[in-house]
């Protein structure tokens, strides 16, 4: 399905507007614990050179091995992006000479991948949807990692990456805005993430994306592409496409033509700069790997695995809508980390209110573990005081003011929330007499104002926030209301 | 009794087991016979007789404690193809310069496991790509078999020519051989020898140099069929390495050896009747058509309508793997390196120096044919060329149990009387390519003499996993031929 022009997405401009295309590749490492023909290990940052058998390193005589459960991840993955899962797949040789690569060729799948087409799904802020077509999904090596710093003279190489398994996936051409690829690309990364199939680390590189990106006058032909290669956090997927874009419409603009090439984004400057030019570009010479027979796997294989799939965002987000009555964007924002929609179902497992449990942890949770830095999972207040905190709020043992500073509180103490609250007296005070004393004391204390409060109404608020200060914010806010409307002698307004 | 190293390898291991004489005399006599013949003939490039006799001691142990392996104390040589673990391994090119593996071949491994004893590794073809073994960095090895009356020296074929010529002068009682388009087959036949190409997953290919992926395949070269069938016995094996290794029981070949060809259907390929076949090649043929015939069998003509294409075929698919599976040797991790001022030039200025010439040829013509816009036309069409001729094979054998062709079309000739035409060379292959394009196995058997007085050998080919009829069938034509006369030792320097 492809997106028809939307007025939104166009970029005006003082010769008409232009609309983007946009496709990506992504390479996602699979998580399994060897690597794709070999027994190596794949952790990461082990010491350089430390993972590699003699198949990685290309020592003569050596030959690849299939490990089967990159294939089960790779069809897990399919499965995940409702995607077609060949039952018979081939490995193919790309062929080309760099000193990361040590067999002069990578194994990867050409004209037969493993899965084929798709589609994922993907929400944006404005409500709407945008559904973006898988092309394929191959399986392939990841190459070793060339190392330029350590010596003025020489480079060094570091193998550990090589034989790696990636899964390449490919999009169609139907992203049509920077947002939406950065949302394509988080939406990836959270299914790979729920099946396991891979860690989305980006800053490890576990995850990254080549970004094609074209312009055309809306509805119009295609335009030539550029390709810009390795990107390897979503912010700068996005900056990228937008400098990308409007280099591109630049060019056109003043009657140039666009060149394919494939580029590179400086992080820096914020740009992007050419790498190669189409001639330039390696020619392959894609064949069959004579060493591996096709992957063949029957439809009960695939069946077994789908089974055993767990529940996905999509699935959830529209769980979270009907049992909880969620927001769509809400839901949306709570799946899309499985930490999250897992820390959400334990705060209304413990009977906290669906709504507010979802705003504490899109509002104030998510706000402190960004703030902090730190991982979600790391953060010190668990679902289960998030839960006690709201339902204190909610029967009235705590004023809302208070459940924000006792959130806090539980953050640095890491105590529970209830002995907190008894521990430092922070209940509210519902005891009408003593809140009346403090009523009387500020009305007292201020004639002025109460003089101003009878001809401007509107700065009744002072006085409440005088009665709610000096009850250390612990008075119940309809007493105090009630009481100093009665006072003050002004009506409902 | 005559030397130990004049013994069939059938016959070292029965005077083995009976304590005749011990592991270390039957290597000590191979070791000479490699001191003083090995200079004149070049078949070894790499003797390893400390490593030998070390063995040998611990095989006299076995056969005494009565612990022995099928092949406990028998000397063999070593393919310089198969990797050998701590022993340098050179594919007998220079870009493998100093290379020493640290790991063992599988089929090696089987071998030591079996008790044998490595007397060094054999010259052979650089990366096994030649009919000649005029290609190695180590220098062309010589055929111990000379024509009637003249010292010309002639090839002992190839690639695995090393293997030929030791195994021949009896430098060994038995070597490994590897098999492409024709490396055992032909080089078994130009000496006198017996040479099995067993089907493609029988041996495992793990640890030995790649040459075409698809094509290649390791098996034994010796004396006897006898001898080819106890040695095979011990290199075949399933090997989870190896992905296209075929998971199949290796059956006890020496329990067919004597099984006749009464009541078998041997088929007779009308298509190997080249034009301008010489013809001492057709009347070898008849002659073995006749023993088959008188013991028995039934001979039925047959056709293999696409076997003129397998040779032009063979040669698109297996330069396009060797381009690829030679992209390794790039001087970053092993091997030769000649430094040059980039990357680029590294590579350049070592795979310049590193290779020769029909190496060179080899890689260009391959990667030609997998280039963009002549993968169609070449890669691609070969495979479907490569389709047909299975089906060719498939469609007679179930008319036939086995097919009869001569193994080569002519005999030994002389050093450097084809190396300047690689067409010409290419042609020793036209009778052994098809067995290797099919996958099917095909054996090499001496059947007789030129007219010059060097051998001739006629060429079975059966069912794919079916040795056993190759064995079986060859030691018929084997004892039919009779004893033949064995090449005059001219090469021991005394």
């Amino acid at each position: 399905m492809v997106n028809k022009p939307s007025s939104s997405n166009l970029i005006n401009s003082s010769t008409g507007d232009w609309e983007m295309v946009i496709g990506l590749e992504v390479h996602a490492q699979v998580t399994s614990k060897a690597k794709l023909f070999s027994g190596a290990a794949t952790d990461f940052g082990a010491d350089p050179n430390s993972q590699v058998s003699l198949v990685d390193a290309a020592m003569p005589g050596m030959l690849p091995v299939i490990n089967e459960e990159c294939v089960a991840q790779a069809v897990r993955t399919g499965l995940g992006l409702n995607a077609k899962i060949n039952l018979h797949s081939v490995f193919d040789r790309k062929n080309y000479f760099y000193p990361d690569l040590p067999q002069g060729y990578q194994i990867s799948q050409f004209s037969q991948p493993i899965v084929g087409e798709g589609e994922v799904v993907l929400d944006m802020e404005d409500g709407k949807s945008v559904t973006v077509g898988i092309e394929r999904l191959h399986l392939e090596q990841d190459a070793g990692k060339s190392l330029h710093d350590q010596d003025p003279k020489n480079s060094y190489v570091d193998l550990n990456r090589s034989g790696v398994a990636l899964m390449e996936i490919v999009s169609k051409p139907d992203i049509r805005s920077a947002p939406q690829a950065q949302a394509y690309v988080t939406k990836l990364r959270s299914i790979l993430r729920y099946l396991g199939t891979c860690n989305g680390d980006m800053e490890e590189g576990s995850l990254r994306a080549d970004v094609n990106v074209s312009v055309r006058r809306p509805g119009g032909p295609l335009g030539t592409r550029c390709e810009i290669k390795n990107m390897n956090s979503i912010r700068f997927i996005g900056q990228a496409i937008e400098y990308e874009a409007r280099r591109q419409i630049d060019i056109l603009e003043e009657g140039g033509e666009i060149i394919q090439q494939t580029r590179l984004f400086d992080t820096k400057t914020g740009e992007t700069r050419s790498m190669r030019s189409k001639e330039e570009a390696h020619d392959y010479r894609y064949f069959p790997d004579p060493d591996l027979l096709p992957v063949e796997f029957s439809q009960d294989f695939v069946d077994g695995l789908a089974n055993q799939l767990p529940e996905l965002p999509d699935q959830k987000k529209s769980r979270f809508m009907t049992d909880w009555k969620l927001a769509p964007y809400d839901a949306e924002l709570l799946v899309a980390e499985k930490e999250r929609a897992d820390y959400f179902e334990e705060m209304v497992g413990l009977d906290a209110d669906p709504k507010s449990s979802a705003n504490l942890i899109l509002n104030q949770h998510l706000g402190r573990v960004n703030k902090e830095g730190i991982e979600f999972e790391s953060a010190p207040v668990p679902a289960a005081a998030s839960a006690a905190i709201l339902k204190m709020t909610s029967e009235g043992v705590i004023s809302g003011k208070i459940a924000k500073e006792l959130y806090d509180l539980v953050w640095e103490t890491g105590d529970d929330p209830v002995k907190l609250v008894e521990e430092r007296g922070l209940k509210q005070v519902t005891d009408t007499g003593a809140i009346e004393k403090v009523v009387d004391e500020v009305i007292a204390a201020n004639p002025k104002q109460v003089e101003q409060v009878k001809a401007k109404p509107q700065t009744f608020g002072w006085f409440v926030g005088q009665v709610m200060q000096k009850t250390g914010g612990k008075a119940n806010p309809q007493s105090v209301n009630k009481l100093l409307r009665e006072k003050l002698e002004i009506g409902d307004n | 009794m005559s030397k130990l190293n004049d013994l069939t390898l059938a016959a070292a291991r029965d005077g083995l087991r009976t304590r005749d004489f011990s592991a270390r005399e039957i290597t000590q006599a191979h070791i000479d016979a490699i001191e003083t013949g090995n200079e004149a003939l070049n078949a070894y490039i790499l003797p390893t007789p400390d490593l030998a006799l070390k063995t040998a001691d611990i095989a006299d142990k076995n056969l005494v404690d009565g612990e022995a392996g099928p092949l406990e104390g028998i000397p063999l040589g070593i393919k310089d193809l198969f990797c050998t673990k701590d022993v340098r391994t050179t594919a007998c090119s220079h870009i493998l310069d100093g290379f020493t593996p640290t790991y063992e071949s599988t089929i090696t491994q089987n071998l030591w496991d079996a008790g044998a004893v490595m007397l060094g590794k054999l010259n052979c073809d650089e990366f096994a790509m030649g009919s000649s073994n005029e290609t190695s960095h180590y220098g062309s090895v010589i055929s111990p078999w000379r024509r009637n009356g003249s010292n010309e020296p002639l090839v002992p074929g190839g690639s695995s020519g090393g293997s030929a010529s030791a195994v021949s002068a009896r430098l060994c009682l038995g070597a490994t051989a590897t098999d492409t388009g024709g490396s055992i087959r032909q080089p078994a036949a130009l000496t006198g020898t017996v040479g099995i190409k067993p089907t493609y997953g029988r041996c495992s290919r793990w640890g030995v140099v790649a040459f075409a992926s698809s094509l290649d395949q390791a098996g034994p070269l010796t004396r006897t069929v006898h001898d080819a069938a106890i040695m095979l016995g011990v290199m075949a094996s399933y090997d989870p390495k190896d992905s296209t290794s075929v998971d199949v029981p290796v059956p006890d070949y020496e329990a067919v050896l004597s099984g006749g060809v009464k009541g078998l259907k041997v088929g007779i390929p009308k298509e190997y009747r080249m034009e301008g076949m010489p013809e001492e090649i057709e009347k070898l043929w008849q002659q073995g058509i006749g023993w088959l015939k008188s013991e028995g069998a039934e001979i039925i003509d047959v056709s293999l309508p696409h076997t003129k294409y397998a040779l032009p075929a063979y040669y698109i698919v297996a330069p396009a793997e060797a381009s690829s599976n030679l992209a390794r040797y790039d001087g970053v991790r092993y091997g030769l390196r000649v430094p040059g001022s980039d990357i680029i030039e590294q590579y350049e200025n070592t795979r310049s120096e590193g290779f020769g010439s029909e190496v060179k040829r080899r890689v260009l013509i391959g990667t030609y044919v997998l280039s963009a816009g002549y993968f169609d036309a070449y890669y691609l069409k070969a495979q479907r060329v490569r389709t047909l001729i299975k089906r060719d094979f498939e469609q007679v054998f179930e008319k036939v149990d086995v097919l009869l062709t001569p193994a080569t079309p002519g005999p030994a000739f002389a050093l450097g009387e084809k190396s300047g035409d690689p067409i010409e060379m290419y042609l020793n292959d036209i009778f052994t390519v098809p067995a290797n394009m099919s996958g099917l196995p095909g054996i090499s058997v001496p059947a007789g003499l030129s007219q010059d007085g060097t051998p001739l050998g006629l060429q079975l080919i059966s069912k794919a996993f079916d040795e056993e009829m190759l064995f079986r069938v060859g030691k018929v034509i084997e004892d039919a031929a009779g004893t033949l006369p064995e090449p005059l030792n001219w090469w021991s320097i005394t």
